[in-house]
């Protein structure tokens, strides 16, 4: 097995300490195991050695995702560290001679491309990035932005995810390219550019730490939803064990007398064996209140989302959704399943009755109050997901006490950072004293709600 | 000693797929890994990709016996490392003669033959090596994995009367979970982490073939890209590696030579199983069979 060089060491505690600062909980021990590891594997081969590394340092699908993205930075950065201080330079095509590159040869390598990415080999698409950076990053003398370059470069080279039918038969990029694969490639030029950049200069970028886009839930308008709706799945199957988790335990268990005595026959009338009472799980009756007015806009796609699993998790529950009156949409929810459906039934009909597109917080309390009144009882859960800003209209705090009392648990989701609370119209403060109140904008703050909930009452 | 002790990754890459499976790059790795370090692996992924194929698979490959444990909601020390078999203890002390002190009694009833071993203790005493597979550990509740740390880190197990029952032989020890809740750092801290996910067109490809090889190659490949269009819709339950081979094998007794609409209507209830996602695969998926046949 290859020893690894000496200074492989203070690198990997140097990385360790990076995959902290993102976050990642990678402990002394992890660090060991990476160590032993890389007794076992052969440090040389690229693949295996990243492997072997997230598979010590890593351990949830999240941290793995943070692990890949500072993987690459680091390395990178690393090898092109060294690369400066020891002054190697890439002698090819990039600084020769650009003029072999005529129409002809430019069209063929656009095909070579399109194939390359249709078919996904990633060492071809690798040499074709730097090929593709040579023949067209000099044409227009490299704008200094990579962004930019990266982007002007795939439009010349006429890659889209879209069909495109005016093509030629046999040209591969007529039925539109993979979109990850045209992300990956776009990557590969990105490093490229970096690269050459750093070779120009000598010397390194700053360090952009990983922002919280990167990794926690998307929130903004323009957000995947796909991601939101996979964070939502894992989440309903935690709701499913979650609750139940506290059934295991032995503590306060009633012993069924009955059963004991019979068991106790096989025992010669010694109860050996005692019987317990089962212990039945609970099952919370929930009313969710779901802001769907334009100030939470970005937000209300995930409430959506979150409403909609929840649906699936418990037995007896209705939803409402409000802006300037309250609408009951349990109906909606329970005749579609696809989520996409559901929110453009809500969108159109829920018969939301939205003049001025404001919240008023203080009618929705009352309305809600009159539409429940005589189902709310001490079992029953009231969720509500909003910012509480009121545009200056009555909060009617009084009236969410009245239904805070009559519910065993009234919870607050607010997709507002905690630092914004009680600024400007947000009048949280006034509801908080009624209820618990969650800042709820990362799916971690979404599990610790959940875990809010499934918590068995008087504990 | 162990009847194969591998020495490269891909001796366990190729032992693995003699064994019937075949590992991705990343598993046949940690698998490596964990007999070469002798550390648990805690496997995560989504339902069906062959996190509990890969433990069986091992323990063909390495020809040591597989002591399974599966988790379940309540599952307890006495259901899965030990238990004192009460009724031969009551009846022992019965048979006893009255002049027989306390301390005799003691010794005697707290002997191995009373103890009732469940499957961790069972991996742990072995005489010959096992691969060790506890299987959902995430059904269980985080009692249960405080108590796992113990076999996990020192492969040993406390036994209060008896004292200490150390392994005579490593286990290779593999934990499955379906990530239904966080698992705790301590755990987690023990082992290896290796995550599976739904393979791409190619390796699974390479796994329908090898579990049904009489399948004709285009069938085969055009039946991974549909399920790999069924995953990519939003369904209650994803089609996994283990239907999708149940689905050729389905193709082949009915002597399919071409997935068509009319095959794939037929057919769908192999790889789809929930009343909503029929509907929802019928309409996206067999849309688009017609246009292409």
């Amino acid at each position: 097995m290859a020893v690894a060089p000496p200074g492989i060491a203070a690198r990997l505690v140097e990385f360790c300490e990076e995959l902290r600062s993102e976050g990642v909980a990678a402990g002394t021990s992890e660090l060991l195991d990476g160590f032993a590891v890389l007794d076992a594997v052969a440090w040389t081969d690229p693949e295996d050695f990243r492997a072997a590394l997230s598979a010590t340092l890593a351990k949830s699908p999240e941290d793995r995702r943070i692990f890949e993205l500072v993987f690459d930075r680091f390395f990178f950065r690393a090898a092109e560290a060294a690369a400066v201080e020891v002054g190697v330079k890439e002698s090819d095509g990039s600084t020769g001679s650009g003029s072999d590159f005529d129409e002809m040869n430019l069209d063929t390598l656009r095909q070579q491309i399109a194939a390359a990415l249709r078919d996904g080999s990633e060492a071809a698409l690798r040499d074709l990035a730097r090929l593709a950076i040579a023949a067209f990053g000099r044409q227009g003398e490299g704008s200094g932005v990579i962004g930019v370059d990266v982007q002007r470069i795939r439009r010349s080279l006429g890659l889209r995810a879209e069909p495109q039918p005016d093509l030629d038969e046999d040209d591969p990029r007529r039925d539109g390219l993979p979109r990850d694969q045209l992300r990956r490639f776009e990557e590969l030029l990105r490093r490229e550019l970096e690269r050459q950049q750093i070779e120009r200069t000598e010397t390194l970028p700053p360090k952009r730490p990983l922002n919280e886009l990167d990794r926690a839930l998307p929130s903004g308008p323009l957000q995947d939803l796909a991601a939101v709706h996979r964070v939502v799945t894992q989440l309903k199957r935690r709701l499913k064990t979650q609750g139940q988790e506290s059934r295991g335990h032995r503590h306060h268990a009633h012993v069924d007398v009955r059963r004991t005595m019979r068991a106790s026959l096989e025992t010669g009338g010694v109860p050996v064996q005692l019987r317990y009472r089962p212990k039945r799980p609970r099952r919370p009756e929930i009313y969710v209140l779901c802001d769907v007015s334009t100030s939470v806009t970005s937000a209300s796609v995930f409430f959506l989302s979150v409403l909609h699993a929840l649906h699936d998790s418990f037995r007896k529950m209705r939803s409402f959704v409000f802006i300037e009156r309250i609408s009951e949409v349990t109906d909606v929810f329970l005749r579609e399943r696809d989520f996409a459906n559901v929110s453009e039934a809500i969108a159109k009909d829920a018969g939301v009755a939205d003049v001025s597109g404001y919240t008023d917080y203080g009618r929705v309390w009352s309305e809600f109050r009159d539409l429940v009144d005589d189902d709310l009882h001490p079992r029953a859960t009231v969720i509500v997901l909003g910012d509480a800003r009121t545009n200056g209209r009555d909060p009617g705090a009084d009236v969410f006490a009245q239904v805070a009392a009559r519910a065993g648990r009234t919870f607050w989701l607010n997709p507002e950072p905690r630092l914004y609370w009680n600024y400007g119209d947000s009048v949280i403060s006034a509801y908080e004293r009624h209820c618990e109140a969650f800042e709820c904008w990362t799916t971690a703050q979404l599990e610790d709600f959940v875990k809010a909930l499934a918590r068995p009452v008087g504990s | 000693m162990p009847a194969t002790e591998p020495s490269t990754i891909e001796d366990v890459r190729e032992g693995l797929q003699r064994a019937g499976y075949l590992a991705g790059e990343s598993a046949a790795l940690v698998a490596y890994l964990a007999t070469r370090l002798g550390k648990p692996v805690l496997v995560e992924g989504p339902a069906g990709v062959g996190k509990t194929e890969l433990a069986k698979a091992l323990s063909r490959y390495l020809e040591r016996p597989l002591v399974r444990l599966q988790c379940y909601e309540g599952l307890d020390e006495a259901k899965a490392l030990y238990e004192w078999n009460y009724r031969k203890q009551l009846l022992r002390i019965q048979a006893e003669a009255q002049d027989t002190g306390w301390s005799e009694v003691q010794d005697d009833i707290f002997g191995e033959e009373f103890l009732l071993t469940r499957p961790l203790l069972q991996a742990i005493s072995s005489e010959e090596p096992v691969v060790l597979l506890i299987d959902e550990i995430d059904k269980t509740d985080q009692e249960f994995e405080a108590m796992l740390l113990e076999i996990l880190s020192d492969f040993q197990v406390s036994i209060p009367e008896m004292g200490r029952v150390e392994a005579r032989t490593r286990p290779v020890v593999l934990l499955t979970s379906n990530n239904t809740r966080e698992l705790t750092e301590a755990l987690k801290r023990r082992c290896l982490y290796l995550w599976l996910d739904y393979p791409d067109v190619e390796h699974e490809l390479e796994i329908v073939r090898l579990h049904a090889p009489e399948l004709d190659a285009t069938v085969a490949r055009k039946l991974v890209e549909v399920i790999g269009m069924v995953r990519d819709l939003d369904l209650k339950k994803p089609p996994s590696i283990a239907e999708s081979i149940d689905w050729a094998r389905a193709l082949l007794l009915l002597g399919a030579t071409d997935i068509d609409d009319a095959v794939f209507r037929d057919t769908m209830s192999v790889i789809v199983k929930h009343r909503t996602d029929l509907d929802l695969v019928a309409e996206r998926v067999g849309v688009k069979l017609v246009t292409r046949a």
